[in-house]
């Protein structure tokens, strides 16, 4: 944590105005010490008099010199501020934490009660509570304290209830952790940081505000001063010297604007994550592409012609900047599809399969960066850029999204969503375009479609928006439907009937699929040909029916038996895969899987395996292809055969 | 049609009667509130007011006017009774009914506060959509650094000082534009900057936050593989989306702008509310501060059910959001 | 070797006027040593079923007992511990994955007793005793779950509920975890009620299961007889389901590896 607040000092903001904050501190530490004699110091010489030499910001009605009045008043500000701002943390924490501490019912009264209080602003329950406790410093104090109460409780009100949802929570309560504990060790450590920065910002608002009780003159009182009541004072002389507003005005403008900006700026800092890693150094890089054109000119030979493709992809790369240089989450992918083809994607987190899947659309924005050797749709060369082929790409190719739930614009009826393709790209009016919506809702079985085509997307159930995701897929006559895991969040009995859906789709009109998916299971069931990718690559390419037990990169076989299906043998264990998945930001030399794999040797570690063909329609990237593998019986860990 | 109309009237109606609901509990709190201040007050108001000098009958006398010595419940009735009638009681200094001093000042300061909401509703989306677009997906990171500082230290500076600056410059330097009263239309001009930069700058930023949010968000990405015109998925999808979630923080700009009137009419001698108010709490004059800040409080209370109601219509959601 | 019993147990959310009855009139037994899958689609109740029994839910009417008992809600002792689904969310940033073992320790020993208390849980669901000192943020996802299960071991329970624990998981760590249940189960002689969605995961660790819908139970029994035949129609869509349930010939490929060498 230390080390987080360390780098937001090394912003330039975070240190102008950390800087900017101890400054204001220590002067309202030394100021009265220093010069508390001059500030008060009666000159009934020059009373009222412009700036000179003498007294830089004139002097008031009693002769008294202005700037060095307006330094001492940090000392009072500052006290009255921070004592207003403890006071609302203070406050607000114990209304905030209330509903969490005293138990259901009477929680939520003090939930509507601070939701009634925050609608009121601030200053207005300031001015409240300054009639109520009387005009002065103690009552300006206990007004804006009071008044800044209500906000930060809600504030940590929401916060808590964000932190008490989550499952440690749960955890420790199961764990018969009390609910003072629970707030203690649980709650209030993991809600600090923004709590801390709400306090600067709140101390920043409260010097703001007492400048404004102080400017109606219901602030401090005479003989005190801070710098609202100079300020209240200069104004009655603006026209005589402008100077006796500034310099008050400045002052407190400057130690405002210190702490809201420090806040901000802490705030930010600690919102980003970086993401970390080590380069990616260029030479490996090299070697790396060496490596994939040696493996396009072996796959060449076998590639279909082209007029069968509705897609070829030759060496696809993207990449994103990175912290420490660019990081490339996809490394040279090269595949083809051919018409009404299904083709299956599988990998875990991270492997790179459904930026595959989006740089093949063109849905990859910037920063993150698309090359490829080739990539063509139905003959169409899409480097050109998405623009070029906005029509084709619009009515050709399909995609379908994981979560249906925010997928679709929650602010605009279901039809007007479907009908928007047909305007855009089949010259239709919106009349047209709305009953072909209703009919491509029928289309894919969404019951009463002239109904549902008039209902919010919040409306639908997570089974029924995937089938308007994939009628607003056919809303044109697409050769290519491209699914990026689109029954993972879907209930079992709804994902068959999604993924029966788009196989009628595709018998109907020879569409091709691509599915994106890490359940090899539903991969191994819907499609003719299966990519499996790791680390940014294809590792093996293979027919479907050749997964269980015709696979041959260790990966593949691991990743196989590690998933249980109904046929699975309950004597033993599960295959394990040691370690975890590639970062893709530290991708390491060699072949990506090496770490993880009971086969790797220094050859592999060393040099990355090119894909290649090795019969029964298979291509693989191991050097160790097709190597027996065996099982720890006990841990299920894979290992080399020879050890069982 | 028909049941979807239905439907939809149903949930209408669930939704008006617990917006409805929530304003009334807010109006009676509103109202408790405002009766209590006057007897939170420390030590004897009448005294406070008449001051230490006056004669002892007089200072009971007042009480007796003014109904101090009921017991505290009837009190409570009788003030009921006279806001709904709209009888605030009179000015413990001026001796004017209260009411007509509001319906003389009320004019002034809704006005100034609708206008300047206005203006910084129509400077903030604009400003707030472009500078989302400009810096969607990290890019533009000088743009963003340059509007998230500026709008920072612009949102900082309390409206108050900002009026003292405008009446320094424009005023007492270059004497273009009236600093007091508002006898003029151009008398508005600095005044309603001083309001409106505040939450101008403020909304902006939060649209600026929503729009590259909302830019991130699926449904956008969904509109791209439609193919649809960039135009279409920054106005027609994202906007909407970013608005909404924008909206809710209107109620709570709205309500600190009509507060915020109180300081910039006292920096511009304007004859609202505000400058009452300032004037009434320092003479202790306090039926006249009772149904002022009773009038502010109704002011915000109805900003923020109307903002709520836009909110409905503009995404159905919201609604049934709530619990 | 204790026994969890659910007698007719109906949890209730939402306003006296709007309830929403979430389980209905749910009777089940996890019987002593032994691993019940609770399987349904999401919505069906099957965690807030969990979830009352750990007292984290309202039970309207109806117990839950232990070994006969009512399972206790308030003090440091609890016999019933939960491991949750996302492993992201379940163990405290804040906190070492030591600190947060700890703390359901029934309260009594040293501080040094403590220690090597997670010490040998943490070998025990084969972690480095050394990640004691680590904070969740080093840990992958799977060694995550494995701490998680380290914790709820921790409080010495008599029957563990695991809801959805390998759902949040990549694949190839999934079956790190499953393996792990079995082996805790087998060697503790743990009763285990084990939630899932996957009827494959439910019949590789379980010995009955519980099929739920829509509040309440459609079907229970031996994994064997409702996997085979199921009796009510919910359970055969579901079955129907289950990707890859045509019948394969194949071998499994590691087992087909083993053969061969």
């Amino acid at each position: 944590m230390a080390r987080r607040w360390m780098r937001v000092l090394r912003t330039p903001l975070g240190l102008t105005t950390g800087v900017l904050v101890a400054a204001v501190v220590v002067l309202a530490i030394v100021a009265p010490i220093l010069w508390g004699d001059r500030a008060d110091a009666v000159d009934t010489d020059n009373i009222l008099t412009g700036p000179s030499a003498e007294h830089w910001a004139g002097t008031d009605g009693l002769g008294r010199d202005i700037f060095f009045r307006s330094l001492v008043a940090s000392r009072l500000s500052l006290e009255l501020a921070l004592v207003a701002t403890v006071l609302g943390v203070v406050v607000g924490l114990l209304l905030g934490t209330a509903p969490l501490l005293v138990g259901r019912r009477l929680g939520r009264l003090v939930t509507a009660g601070v939701n009634i209080a925050v609608a009121f602003p601030g200053l207005l329950l300031a001015l409240f509570f300054a009639v109520v406790f009387g005009v002065g410093a103690t009552g300006a104090v206990l007004a804006i304290g009071l008044a800044g109460a209500p906000s930060f409780a809600r504030l940590v009100q929401t916060l808590v209830a964000g932190v008490a949802s989550l499952d440690y929570v749960s955890a420790a309560r199961v764990a018969g952790v009390g609910r003072v504990r629970i707030l203690l060790r649980h709650v209030l450590p993991n809600i600090a940081e923004p709590l801390v920065v709400n306090a600067t910002l709140a101390a920043g608002g409260a010097l703001l505000a007492f400048a404004g009780l102080s400017f109606l003159g219901l602030g401090v009182q005479q003989p005190s001063y801070d710098w609202g009541r100079l300020l209240f004072e200069g104004i009655g002389t603006i026209y005589v010297n402008p100077m006796a507003a500034f310099a008050p005005g400045l002052a407190v403008l400057i130690a405002g604007l210190a702490f809201n900006l420090f806040g901000e700026s802490v705030a930010k800092g600690l919102g980003v994550t970086t993401v970390g890693g080590v380069p990616v150094l260029p030479a490996n890089d090299a070697k790396r592409s060496g490596a994939g054109e040696d493996e396009h000119s072996t796959a060449d030979a076998a590639r279909p012609s082209p007029s069968d493709l509705v897609l070829d992809v030759q060496d696809l790369r993207v990449s994103f900047p990175g912290a420490d240089g660019p990081i490339r989450p996809v490394r040279g992918v090269t595949f083809s599809v051919r018409h009404g083809e299904a083709l299956g994607v599988v990998g875990e987190s991270g492997s790179g399969k459904s930026l595959t899947a989006l740089a093949v659309a063109q849905l990859i924005e910037e920063p993150g960066h698309v090359d490829a050797a080739r990539l063509d749709f139905r003959g169409e060369d899409l480097r050109e850029g998405p623009r070029a082929h906005r029509h084709l790409l619009g009515t050709s190719m399909a995609m379908v999204f994981q979560d249906p739930m925010t997928s679709f614009n929650p602010t605009r009826r279901m039809g007007g969503q479907l009908a928007e393709v047909a305007v855009h790209h089949q010259g239709m009016t919106r009349k047209q375009a709305l009953a072909r919506a209703v009919d491509r809702l029928r289309a894919v079985r969404v019951p009463d479609p002239e109904k549902r085509a008039t209902q919010y997307p919040h409306e639908f159930s997570g089974g029924m928006r995937q089938r308007a995701m994939i009628g607003m897929g056919v809303m044109g006559n697409p050769s290519l439907i491209i699914a990026d895991e689109p029954t993972t969040a879907l209930d079992v009995t709804v994902q068959q009937q999604v993924l029966d859906l788009l196989q009628s789709i595709r018998d109907e009109d020879d569409v091709a699929l691509v599915l994106i998916s890490h359940d090899v299971t539903v991969v191994g069931e819907v499609c003719d040909r299966v990519l499996v990718m790791y680390a940014g690559r294809i590792v093996e390419d293979l027919p479907a029916d050749q997964l269980d037990g015709g696979a041959r990169h260790p990966y593949t076989r691991a990743l196989v038996a590690a998933v249980p299906d109904m046929h699975t043998d309950l004597e033993q264990p599960l295959a394990v895969v040691p370690g975890r998945p590639v970062d893709p930001a530290d991708v390491p030399v060699g072949c990506a899987f090496a770490a993880r794999c009971p086969l790797a040797d220094d050859h592999c570690r060393a040099v990355d395996p090119p894909l290649a063909p090795v019969g029964d329609g298979i291509s693989v990237a191991c050097w160790h292809a097709g190597e027996p593998l065996g099982l720890d019986e006990e841990t299920g860990e894979l290992m080399e055969a020879e050890t069982v | 049609m028909g049941p979807v109309s239905g439907v939809l009237s149903h949930r209408w109606v669930r939704f008006a009667v617990r917006r409805l609901g929530r304003l009334l509990v807010s109006l009676a709190v509103l109202l408790t509130a405002s009766f209590l201040m006057i007897h939170l007050i420390p030590g004897d108001p009448v005294r406070g007011a008449l001051g230490p000098t006056a004669p002892a009958a007089l200072v009971e006398a007042r009480r007796e006017s003014l109904g101090l010595n009921d017991p505290l419940w009837l009190q409570y009735w009788h003030y009921l009774q006279g806001v709904f009638t709209g009888d605030f009681g009179t000015s413990l200094t001026s001796q004017l009914p209260v009411s007509d001093i509001i319906s003389q000042r009320l004019p002034a300061t809704l006005t100034l506060a609708i206008i300047a909401f206005a203006v910084a509703v129509v400077v903030a989306v604009p400003l707030g959509v472009l500078m989302g677009v400009v810096t969607r997906r990290g890019r533009g990171r000088r743009s963003e650094l340059a509007f998230t500082t500026t709008s920072v230290v612009l949102g900082t500076i309390p409206d108050f000082l900002i009026g003292v600056g405008l009446v320094y410059v424009f005023g007492v330097n270059l004497g273009w534009l009236p600093v007091a009263g508002n006898a003029t239309p151009d008398a508005y001009v600095l005044p309603v900057i001083a309001l409106a930069v505040g939450p101008a700058v403020i909304l902006a930023r939060i649209i600026r936050v929503e729009m590259v949010a909302v830019l991130e968000a699926d449904f956008v990405r969904t509109a791209r593989a439609k193919r649809l015109p960039s135009r279409t998925i920054y106005l027609g999808h994202a906007l909407p989306n970013a608005l909404t979630a924008a909206l809710t923080i209107c109620g709570l700009l709205l309500g600190s702008l009509v507060a915020g009137t109180v300081l910039v009419e006292n920096v511009f001698a304007w004859p609202g509310l505000g400058r009452t108010i300032a004037q009434s709490i320092l003479s202790k004059d306090y039926p006249v501060v009772q149904a002022i800040v009773l009038v502010y409080g109704i002011g915000v209370l109805l900003a923020n059910t109307v903002v709520d109601i836009v909110l409905a219509l503009l995404d159905p959601r919201s609604m049934i959001a709530e619990d | 070797m204790s026994e969890l019993r659910f007698d007719d147990v109906t949890v209730r959310y939402g306003t006296a006027r709007r309830p929403f009855t979430a389980v209905d009139g749910v009777s089940l037994t996890v019987p002593a040593g032994q691993v019940v899958g609770l399987v349904g689609e999401s919505g069906s109740g099957k965690s807030t079923l969990a979830r009352a029994a750990v007292g984290l839910a309202p039970v309207h009417s109806g117990q839950i007992l232990l070994d006969g008992e009512p399972v206790p809600r308030r003090g440091r002792v609890r016999p019933l511990q939960m491991v949750f689904q996302d492993p992201f969310s379940s163990l405290d940033p804040r906190m070492t994955i030591g600190e947060s073992i700890a703390e359901p320790m029934p309260p009594g020993p040293s501080r040094a007793e403590r220690k090597r208390e997670v010490q040998r849980l943490l070998s025990l669901v084969h972690l480095d005793p050394v990640m004691a000192g680590a904070l969740p943020g080093r840990l992958s996802g799977g060694q995550r779950q494995r701490a998680a299960l380290a914790r709820a071991l921790a409080g010495q329970p008599k029957v563990v509920i695991a809801d959805e624990i390998t759902s949040a998981l990549d694949v190839s760590i999934q079956g790190a975890v499953l393996n792990l249940v079995r082996e805790l189960q087998r060697e503790l002689g743990l009763s285990i009620l084990f939630i899932s969605h996957n009827l494959a995961v439910v019949r590789y660790v379980a010995s009955h299961v519980a099929v739920m819908y829509q509040g309440q139970i459609v079907e229970q029994g031996p994994v064997s007889e409702v996997l085979v035949a199921p009796r009510h129609d919910y359970t055969r869509e579901l079955l129907a389901a289950v990707p890859g349930s045509r019948p394969s010939p194949q071998a499994h490929p590691a087992a087909t590896a083993r053969s061969s060498s």
